[in-house]
């Protein structure tokens, strides 16, 4: 099974050679290294910039404007935040010409906690991204949707803030991305850089085929009766491992991935809620303000009367970073045990 | 040297049809085959008069927009005026279409004189100031001069400064991969200098073997809304931080539009020929200050570059005062009749708020996901 780090470059291959990609560019992201986490490896568009995050988005935005299509990477989310007026009028373009210039790029960024890259290597950017209005902004949780998902973000003709965990750049998922052959060491032969005498490496890409995750659109990861646990990314695995876990008591959890943050599969949501009348909403961005405290809120407009419990949020903690021992870390973004207690919280609330 | 440009209420009917007459008419009877001293550099009395017709054109489109905005007829102006002897050769100098095939043009809030030069019509401008629905650029949603007009690659004008530098370095590189030899053109000011974006194009345009084919241009008008530019910039000449990045750079007297063109026209072939970056300093007039923010009153003691070259080509027998008096009436009247035009034209609705988030107006009101 290939990692998502293999499946994004398996999806950026597809992108340059069947959906018009024409530049995949970032600080590291051409050759040698081929990206730090080795998603833009062997990829025949990649190409290093100058370690300028405002240049690479100002770039992106021009390639975008003069009609070629791209895929620009800032290497750790941390450092996006210096771009943030620029994504500002990348997501205005469109709107402020009164639909005349489109901007149909997609930024790429890892992000969140769970490799220990303390202060300046574990930001999250959801709740800020999910402010940028004219982006859709997703956020895969396993390989399959990573693959689904660039793709769906190359053929999107706004700009797509494709956000992947950092946490879960070597996580394998279950289901073979179509035209990935089903032996992942046969995989890791035809496209990773050997690690030595890689002079003249050049990779062997697999057939493979197109496959859309739709933006906006959710996944039930663990079906349950009792409550639903809305997250994306990296928690939908701590989410799930507490589903299971708890069914076994006979505590029955729905999780959803929501895979986009904007738009939101707020219909996948609202039916789930309706069946189980409690939510909790799991994410490691900071809790104010906080993006599941958007859907908290809609939650309780749209849904009081069928809540037996009041929607929870469970975030990260508001602190201005993240320490790199691991007592911080784990004291600042939810972890399985914080996750089992709100769910049970959640569900032991009697109205 | 002042010049009433303001045609009294009342001749709506002269006004329109002067309107129709041309500028270029009332001119053509003006020249003269007299002696000149001054070669302007051997470009035509043609482009000459051209270019000058412009300049008016530009000058009163923008005194125009100062009037409607002091009129309470518009929320704030910012704008050009004292740009016209850079703006209006920039204009005439490019390769116009769409497409990479065609020069870009990344431009700052004080370029009127180029979308002049380009071909605009002054009811459109007045649209945008005036917010209608009609309004080309932005359609209502958006400040004066923040132009846009996709069929000539204007890129949207924006309101935060120095960011459309990188930008244009994004369409050279689709340009240069074109290979029609197109080139990409910003503009700014001095002040936006001291952004990081500025560094950005730079280094961007000039990384050894991926040179960028952009005309890199800063209107040095000396000032940053209100602080002089003493109080911000060390380095005597801008021009002079491209030199470090090798870039080829010149500093021009912007307020001589024959100067600004020789030399405009020499950095495009350049460009054009090697595929490499050109950084021209141009040093400007602002007139009427900063924006509507600092009163957008005219500053006497500056050079107007309109009347002196308005003078020059008197001087030169080139074009006679009657002719050139008639120049800007015949402009004055257009932009009241544009006005006036604009005035009856409809804004737009609440519910439109809506469109455009997206493309194809996609959905963007999260209530209805």
């Amino acid at each position: 099974m290939a990692s998502v780090a293999q499946a994004i470059r398996m999806a950026l291959h597809y992108g340059e050679t069947n959906l018009g990609v024409k530049d995949i560019f970032g600080q590291d992201v051409g050759a040698p290294l081929g990206g730090v986490f080795t998603a833009t490896q062997g990829l025949k568009t990649a190409w290093n910039s100058p370690l300028d995050e405002r240049g690479i988005i100002g770039m992106a935005m021009g390639i975008a404007m003069g009609g070629d299509k791209c895929v620009a990477e800032i290497q750790f989310a941390d450092y996006i935040f210096n771009t943030i007026d620029l994504l500002k009028i990348a997501g205005n373009t469109l709107w402020c010409t009164n639909g005349q210039v489109q901007l149909p790029m997609v930024v790429m960024t890892p992000v969140g906690a769970g490799i220990f890259g303390s202060v300046y290597h574990s930001h999250s950017f959801d709740a800020w991204a999910s402010r940028l209005p004219g982006w859709k902004i997703v956020m895969p949780s396993n390989p399959l949707d990573a693959y689904g998902l660039m793709l769906a973000a190359i053929k999107d003709p706004n700009p797509v803030l494709y956000l992947k965990s950092k946490a879960l750049m070597r996580h394998k998922g279950d289901e073979l991305i179509p035209g990935e052959p089903s032996d992942e060491k046969e995989l890791k032969a035809m496209i990773d850089k050997p690690v030595q005498n890689a002079e003249g490496w050049k990779p062997r890409w697999p057939d493979l085929e197109e496959y859309i995750v739709p933006i906006g659109k959710g996944k039930i990861t663990h079906e349950g009766e009792h409550i639903t646990v809305v997250t994306y990314s990296r928690m939908v695995h701590l989410c799930d491992e507490v589903a299971h876990k708890l069914a076994g008591e006979g505590i029955s959890v729905e999780v959803i991935d929501l895979r986009s943050i904007y738009p939101y599969d707020w219909q996948m949501i609202k039916s789930s809620i309706e069946k189980t009348g409690r939510v909790l909403f799991v994410n490691e961005d900071t809790e104010v303000t906080n993006f599941g405290e958007h859907l908290a809120y809609r939650a309780t407009q749209e849904l009081f009367y069928q809540l037996m419990a009041r929607p929870r949020v469970l975030a990260g903690k508001n602190l201005p970073g993240i320490g790199l021992h691991p007592n911080l870390e784990k004291n600042s973004v939810p972890q399985l045990h914080d996750i089992e207690t709100a769910i049970r919280e959640v569900v032991a609330e009697v109205p | 040297m002042s010049k009433k440009t303001t045609v009294k209420a009342g001749s709506k009917s002269a006004a329109k049809k002067s309107v129709k007459a041309s500028a270029k008419t009332a001119v053509k009877g003006s020249k003269k085959a007299s002696a000149k001293a001054d070669n302007f550099g051997g470009l035509s009395e043609d482009l000459l008069l051209r270019i000058h017709d412009l300049m008016v054109k530009s000058r009163v489109l923008e005194e125009r927009l100062i009037k409607i905005y002091k009129a309470g007829e518009a929320y704030f102006w910012i704008g050009g005026p004292g740009e016209e002897a850079f703006g209006v050769p920039l204009g005439l100098l490019a390769r116009k279409g769409q497409g990479p095939a065609y020069d870009w043009f990344h431009l700052h809030y004080r370029c009127t004189p180029t979308m002049v030069a380009l071909g605009m019509n002054m009811v459109d401008s007045i649209r945008l100031i005036m917010n209608r629905a009609t309004d080309p650029s932005t359609g209502g949603r958006n400040f004066a001069n923040h132009y846009c007009f996709p069929q000539w690659n204007v890129a949207p004008v924006t309101s935060p400064i120095e960011v459309q530098y990188p930008l244009a370095c994004g369409t050279a590189h689709v340009q240069k991969r074109f290979g029609k030899k197109a080139l990409s053109i910003v503009t700014g000011g001095d002040a936006g200098t001291a952004e990081g974006d500025f560094a950005s194009a730079l280094i961007l345009a000039s990384r050894k073997g991926q040179e960028l084919p952009v005309l890199i241009t800063v209107q040095n008008n000396k000032f940053g809304i209100s602080t002089p530019f003493e109080g911000q910039h060390g380095e005597t000449h801008i021009a002079d931080r491209a030199k470090a990045f090798n870039i080829r750079a010149r500093v021009i007297n912007g307020n001589d539009p024959v100067e600004t063109y020789l030399a405009m026209q020499e950095e495009m072939e350049y460009i054009r020929k090697t595929g490499k970056p050109s950084f021209i300093e141009a040093h400007v007039s602002r007139l009427y200050g900063h924006s509507s923010a600092d009163g957008a009153n005219k500053k006497a003691s500056m050079v107007d570059p309109v009347f002196t070259f308005e003078n020059r080509l008197i001087d030169a027998g080139i074009l006679t005062e009657k002719a050139a008096k008639k120049i800007w009436e015949i402009y004055e009247a257009e932009g009241v009749a544009a006005q006036e035009q604009a005035r009856t034209e409809p804004v737009p609705t609440p519910e439109s708020v809506w469109e455009h988030v997206y493309v194809d107006s996609e959905n963007a009101d999260w209530r209805k996901f």
